[in-house]
């Protein structure tokens, strides 16, 4: 790692090891905690774990070559196939769903904030508060709340008169993924919020008054120079948001249990792959193999969706 | 929908004052849709469960603190609640140590394949970490690491790195070389200058790290899920789990459980929500 030093160049003190030499091996020294520790707990397993899919298996041991057949057994074989589509519709649909609900919000909060109206600070500390909370919380809390009998939720609906609307939320098959969706976006809800709010802060004020003295309404604002001026906040919070939708676990996991109860109605990729993993699909052993094939699928759709994004982020960077 | 910033110029017409009220009752709205939830937690842990079923949204009779009591005694709550603390620290003095040393050589030294090692570091910013827990717990099973909270410590500050690595080397670039120089003319070694120069002048960026870290890392439930049986090990997410499944039916004793294991962290997030909100933003906000 030897090269030559710029912002030292000037020294020339005499030691006992060459200046150029013991610079090398400080960096070397500096550098392997980190790139050991990251190497063989990030990026070796991550790459082995796309490898393992190519392998038969038989529970965690190894088998010999198997080509392709695990993601054909994933794509063309009972119950995996079904499981899989179905698992991947759910996902996609919490990504449709909390970019609607949530992130909508998000923005409603965000335009609404930064007019320093009167208690905004204290708003935004509220609103993100949720978002430190555990995961496992958040679940166990609103399972309590959304208990058919004893739960908040529907003696709330009673009270307000509105008992015909209770029902067993996360037991009912049509309820239970937009129930477990909205519970996301009660925590999550504050983090888009601020990422949008700081994004239309950094709009300079002048634009705002320019369009303001040109007689623009605050709709035609909004929809022509805020949001296009928000693209890379946007940008990202898509991003964070597709990958969260397709690695959602905590929630499903904690709420509705491993097969994402009732009747899979709450089945999402996440639980799938640990269940091939560890547990069993349905009946039958574990399966690593198809296990390690939804890793690479679930891992294909995040890389490229970041990777389309981050791609977008540069080009408009490099337009500014 | 109001105007972004405020509509000064515009005078007090009524629609401007209607905009405002509506804005307030949207905001208003939100905040008790946050707060009372979290508040009628802490209502129901002082309650017997009786009382929950019965009058849940009335004040309990008598605050039965008993419940708390009971929760950390029966429920290996301490013990939960020392494994976190444990992992959590330990991951965070790990990923604070080799990041900032790793951010310094990035940072501060031009040499051949820095940009190929930053990128290295970088790539690992997006990735699931958690699809790549098959070879994880394998690994983990030949070095003997399963069950112990070392697997994860290592898995929670190798993930923790590239985001570290980013940020800290980020801020070491921004601070001027001749600080070095001067250093280094005074007779200063390589690792004192990064000691008794930089690392003062790097403190923010250093809490912004502990920030963005330490919540995930306190709250995962996945690697835990994974790693960890053994009940004298589990950490507090993964132990309410089994409190859960243990006292189903003792609703007073869930709610008192749940906002336990709430309590430090909304504890730390009022003292200081400016910090945590920058801090746990901070991937998604530049500046």
């Amino acid at each position: 790692m030897a090269g030559v030093a710029v912002g030292t160049r000037a020294r020339s003190a005499p030691r006992r090891v060459p200046y150029r030499i013991a610079r090398g091996l400080w960096i070397a020294a500096f550098l392997a905690p980190a790139l050991l520790l990251f190497s063989a707990f990030v990026a070796y397993p991550i790459m082995t774990a796309m490898a393992y899919s190519l392998y038969r298996w038989d529970g965690i041991v190894r088998g010999g070559w198997a080509g392709t057949a695990n993601f054909r057994r994933l794509f063309g074989q009972y119950p995996y196939s079904e499981r899989m589509l179905v698992a991947f519709w759910h996902n996609a649909w919490t990504f449709v769903l909390t970019m609607i609900i949530q992130n909508g919000l998000g923005m409603l909060f965000a335009t609404l904030l930064a007019a320093g109206g009167w208690g905004a600070r204290v708003y935004r500390a509220i609103f993100f508060m949720p978002v430190v909370l555990s995961l496992v919380v958040v679940g166990f809390l609103w399972e309590l709340f959304l208990n058919p009998v004893w739960g908040a939720v529907n003696k709330l609906l009673a009270l307000a008169g509105l008992g015909a609307l209770a029902r067993p939320w996360l037991g009912d098959p049509h309820t239970a993924l937009v129930t477990l969706i909205l519970v996301n976006a009660w925590r999550w809800v504050g983090f888009p919020t601020i990422v949008f709010l700081a994004g239309i802060q950094a709009i300079p004020d002048e634009y705002l008054e320019a369009a303001r003295l040109d007689g623009a309404g605050s709709g035609a604002i909004f929809r022509r120079i805020v949001l296009p001026l928000l693209a890379p906040q946007v940008n990202i919070i898509v991003i964070l948001t597709f990958i969260g939708a397709f690695n959602w676990f905590e929630l499903p996991y904690v709420m509705q249990g491993v097969t994402g109860e009732p009747y899979h109605a709450t089945d999402v990729l996440g639980l799938l792959f640990y269940r091939a993993a560890f547990g069993a699909v349905d009946t039958g052993n574990p399966d690593v193999g198809v296990g390690s094939a939804i890793a690479v699928v679930m891992f294909a759709l995040i890389l490229l969706t970041s990777g389309l994004g981050a791609l977008y982020l540069r080009q408009r960077e490099a337009e500014a | 929908m109001t105007p972004p910033t405020g509509a000064a110029g515009e005078g007090r017409r009524p629609g401007v004052v209607a905009a405002a009220a509506l804005a307030q009752t949207l905001l208003a709205a939100n905040a008790l849709l946050v707060l009372l939830p979290i508040g009628f937690m802490v209502l129901s842990s002082l309650k017997a469960t009786r009382e929950i079923f019965q009058r849940p949204f009335a004040l309990p009779v008598v605050p039965r603190w008993q419940n708390y009591a009971e929760v950390w005694g029966a429920a290996h709550f301490a013990v939960y609640f020392r494994n976190s603390l444990i992992v959590t620290v330990a991951s965070m003095a790990l990923i604070l140590v080799t990041g900032t040393l790793a951010a310094y050589a990035l940072g501060r030294y031009r040499f051949r394949g820095n940009d190929l090692i930053f990128l290295f570091f970088l790539s690992g910013i997006m990735v699931p970490i958690r699809l790549a827990i098959i070879p994880l717990f394998i690994m983990m099973r030949d070095l003997r690491l399963l069950d112990t909270v070392w697997s994860l410590i290592l898995v929670y500050a190798a993930s923790g790195l590239p985001s570290a690595i980013f940020i800290l080397t980020g801020f070491f670039r921004t601070l001027p070389p001749e600080l070095d120089n001067a250093a280094r003319i005074d007779g200063a070694g390589e690792l004192g200058i990064l000691i008794t120069v930089l690392l003062p002048l790097v403190r923010p960026a250093l809490a912004i790290v502990t920030v963005y870290n330490i919540i995930p890392i306190w709250n995962d439930f996945f690697f835990p899920l994974v790693f960890i049986h053994q009940d004298r090990l589990k950490t507090l997410p993964l132990g309410l789990t089994v409190f859960f499944g243990e006292f189903q039916t003792n609703w007073a004793l869930l709610f008192a459980g749940l906002t336990l294991a709430a309590a430090p962290v909304l504890a730390l997030y009022v003292v200081m929500s400016q910090q945590f909100i920058k801090g746990l933003t901070a991937g998604a906000i530049k500046g």
